[in-house]
């Protein structure tokens, strides 16, 4: 294959003020941390409701979170994605509408959009990750807390979600990882995040492989440290004898 | 036996040439390349074949690249064959492989490319030949070799028509919707900070979808090829509610993208573009993708050919606008 390789591309001048290529990855490096950690809070926060509304006695809000859970799954992200960004804001009292459109920057109306949309989604995937940790505790402490009077509000916040938490922490790295591979889906709405950065790079110095490496690169060392900083945590956090391997 | 080896060996060899080639097309194609490679050694003291002149022969195939929503240029409209006016260019390369290589019945195989894809897929043999709306420039040149041009156009806007914008300094404080990765975006981009006008740009994915964001008005223009804001208008819900408006800010040549070092087959490709302009046949292209109704929506363009561009036949180039 005849391709002009030229690593040296990502210290080149831009041509725009007097920026090099390696400052758009910068740029958009901030942009893909931004939009994963606000979506990651909604979704931990909203995921934590569903979950465990899925697991509550009443039949009727069980089966609400749980049509919650297969809607938000079952939708390819990138569809929900051009419905927030696309379809929701016609739909919008026009003031409203106008603002999000024309009076707000273009990169914060995609920006909002993105969250919303992410959110929503790994809500549904961590509320499923909630449940399970949930349903995995042993039948016996629900009718302990219960029995020692605890309301079920209090049984939830001291006895089920701590250690729920606790025995998810490995899938839910997961989720958490695949949020910031999630936000590349940005791109396509024209928010300059990591990978609208790498591909304008390649488009403009038609060196793809070079910019799709650093990207990689930069994806991998970032999802890696998450995940040792996770592990930390999980070693951290972990209480003795509570899950098989917890005690080794 | 020793046939049957003959013929597997061959098979290989037709397999590494062209991984795409599908099983049962081996059937049809084995009796030719058989007759072919006869055919080439019978042939041996006039100009040894190489480069995508030597595949083309050996695989009886030829991959043309192209494009799903240039409009008018190469897009897929009711069919699965790709049309426009860079695909009809295309057709007339096709035409002159088939005389140069005495193969009336080469195969000829559209392969989809995106501005993403189409540089890596030609670099890799994948595709034989690009005709889009392929810009030829600088930074294009290092990765591959350009045909002559085959249009030329200038970047402008598209806006409401009648309404506030006329030319670039009415968008100073505007939200401005151009595609990513195209020119137009590093153009705006420059003049945005040169000239410090505030403007909120929009990189949107594709053409399609930058005009989605200024007919749902998030953005008051959208700036693109001419020619291409022209196909775009073709396809809007009410096209005469649109107008091309502004200065242009920069003329750029298109060209077909092939492989670089290949002579035989850019020579080829260079002379029957040629041979198309001085025989006058550009015209009639020009005018059936231009300046008559085009699918989807039988809508006309209206858009007649600019000097630049008759200037660029009167006198064709391989050379990218900058280099001029």
């Amino acid at each position: 294959m005849n391709y002009h390789w030229d690593w040296g591309v990502f210290f080149k001048p831009t041509g725009i003020g007097s920026e090099i290529y390696l400052d758009w990855f910068m740029t958009g490096l901030g942009w893909t941390i931004a939009l994963a950690l606000t979506s990651w809070i909604i979704a931990l926060f909203i995921g934590t409701i569903i979950g465990v509304a899925r697991t509550l006695p009443n039949k009727i809000i069980a089966n609400l979170a749980a049509g919650y859970v297969a809607l938000f799954r079952n939708v390819p992200l990138l569809i929900q994605l051009f419905i927030w960004y696309f379809m929701v804001p016609d739909y919008l009292p026009e003031s409203l509408e106008l603002w999000f459109k024309q009076d707000i920057n273009p990169a914060t109306s995609a920006f909002i959009s993105t969250v919303i949309c992410l959110g929503l989604f790994t809500a549904a995937r961590v509320a499923e990750q909630i449940r399970t940790g949930i349903e995995a505790l042993p039948q016996g402490q629900i009718n302990a807390g219960l029995a020692l009077g605890l309301r079920l509000p209090q049984l939830y916040k001291d006895v089920l979600l701590p250690q729920a938490f606790r025995i998810i922490i490995p899938p839910i790295t997961s989720e958490f990882l695949n949020v910031f591979k999630n936000s590349s889906v940005a791109s396509l709405i024209g928010l300059m995040e990591l990978l609208a950065q790498t591909k304008q790079t390649a488009e403009f110095t038609a060196n793809l492989f070079e910019a799709f490496t650093l990207a990689t690169l930069i994806y991998f060392v970032l999802n890696m440290s998450l995940m040792l900083l996770m592990r930390k945590l999980e070693k951290r956090v972990q209480v003795p004898g509570l899950i098989a391997l917890g005690g080794k | 036996m020793l046939l049957h080896s003959v013929l597997h060996i061959l098979k290989k060899k037709l397999k590494n040439q062209n991984p795409h080639i599908l099983e049962h097309d081996m059937k049809v194609l084995l009796p030719l390349a058989i007759a072919m490679s006869l055919l080439t050694t019978a042939h041996v003291g006039a100009e040894e074949l190489s480069g995508t002149l030597k595949k083309v022969k050996e695989s009886g195939v030829i991959v043309l690249g192209h494009r799903d929503s240039s409009i008018p240029f190469s897009y897929l409209a009711n069919d699965a064959k790709p049309i426009g006016y860079s695909v009809d260019i295309s057709n007339k390369i096709v035409e002159a492989v088939k005389k140069e290589l005495k193969m009336p019945n080469l195969q000829v195989r559209y392969n989809l490319v995106t501005s993403q894809t189409r540089i890596p897929l030609v670099q890799n043999g994948t595709v034989d030949v690009e005709c889009g709306s392929t810009t030829n420039n600088i930074e294009r040149q290092k990765q591959a070799a350009f045909s002559l041009g085959i249009f030329e156009i200038g970047t402008r806007l598209l806006t409401k028509k009648g309404g506030a914008i006329k030319d670039f300094p009415d968008l100073a404080g505007k939200n401005v919707v151009t595609t990513a990765g195209t020119t137009s975006e590093r153009i705006l981009k420059k003049m945005n900070e040169d000239k410090k006008m505030n403007m909120n740009i929009i990189s949107a994915k594709d053409h399609g979808e930058s005009f989605l964001m200024l007919e749902s008005n998030r953005a008051v223009a959208f700036m693109m090829d001419d020619a291409l804001l022209a196909g775009e208008m073709a396809k809007a819900k009410k096209p005469s509610e649109w107008d091309i408006v502004g200065k242009p800010q920069s003329y750029e040549i298109y060209g077909c993208l092939l492989r670089k070092d290949d002579p035989q087959f850019k020579k080829i490709v260079d002379s029957a573009i040629a041979s198309t302009y001085k025989s006058g046949e550009i015209n009639t292209i020009y005018k059936r993708w231009f300046e008559s109704p085009v699918p989807p929506k039988g809508l006309n363009l209206n858009f007649p050919m600019s000097d630049d561009f008759k200037e660029l036949i009167a006198k064709p180039t391989d050379k990218s606008a900058e280099q001029m």
